[in-house]
């Protein structure tokens, strides 16, 4: 029994420690600041969860203590780090950041737009990567 | 242009009771396990910042009525008063009482005087924080 939970601790923490490197790839090798904030936003939540899992399980099963506070870390990271990702892509799209050039969709410009000529306002200026786009 | 504030806010409303839960098991921890007056009271004002990002200071003025000036007066007087209480029974200065005892519900319960004393320091902390963040936010 002790066994098999050992090699379940030990998937655990190298499947998240093997996460955490594939942000640390996506942050250097991917375009943009979306793109990025995908890669760190999603795996390195699942990398770090899986570490605290491992942490919990080790600590439960060889030396009998189930420390609640790694729950609460766990379900903590798994609340906020996602919502932190939205706020910084929101922000740097707030804040005019570009996209890659070869992004296809823009449906929140779009809909600025069209929200922008409903109240007469004048639109938004615009952006090389739309023109670069355009099939 | 309006920002929709509604993810934040949302998030925030659930993550206080956790880091508030959090930060009282940090300051009743103190004296057996790493914790303490200190960090309780800074993760405590941790999450008051987090209710002055997601909400405006007014609401958060509406939501906690209290005056952080006041708050640290109050702290200094926990902690000036543990040490004084040890005078009144011809001890030195801050000197501390250790015991067990019984309380109603939660049974033999090992109490310390210290804890008094962190609490002033808990309050402290919570007071200075917020009355720096306060009026750094305030000021135009």
């Amino acid at each position: 029994m002790i066994e098999i939970v050992r090699v379940i601790v030990g998937c655990c923490v190298v499947t998240g420690a093997l996460l955490s490197l594939v942000t640390a790839f996506g942050l250097i090798r991917l375009p943009d600041v979306y793109t990025r904030n995908h890669a760190a936003s999603k795996s390195a939540t699942m990398g770090v969860m899986l570490v605290l899992l491992g942490a919990f399980l080790y600590f439960y099963t060889e030396e009998g203590y189930a420390d609640a506070r790694l729950i609460l870390a766990i379900s903590f990271i798994f609340l906020t780090s996602p919502v932190a990702g939205h706020l910084i892509s929101r922000a740097a799209y707030n804040s005019g950041v570009k996209l890659w050039g070869h992004s296809v969709q823009d449906d929140l410009r779009e809909h600025r737009l069209v929200q922008n000529s409903k109240e007469h306002l004048p639109a938004c200026e615009p952006r090389e990567a739309d023109t670069k786009s355009q099939p | 242009m309006k920002t929709n504030d509604l993810i934040l806010q949302t998030v925030s409303k659930i993550i206080l009771f956790v880091i508030i839960l959090f930060s009282i098991h940090l300051f009743f921890a103190g004296h057996y396990h790493p914790g303490g007056g200190f960090v309780g009271g800074l993760m405590t004002s941790g999450a008051i910042v987090l209710l002055l990002l997601a909400f405006d200071i007014k609401t958060v003025g509406k939501i906690l009525p209290v005056d952080y000036k006041k708050l640290i007066g109050i702290g200094l007087l926990f902690s000036v008063g543990t040490g004084l209480g040890a005078l009144v029974v011809d001890l030195p200065f801050l000197t501390h009482v250790f015991g067990y005892v019984n309380l109603p519900i939660l049974g033999k319960t090992s109490l310390h005087t210290a804890v008094l004393f962190d609490t002033g320091v808990f309050l402290l902390v919570i007071g200075v924080t917020m009355t720096i963040i306060q009026t750094i936010g305030e000021s135009e």
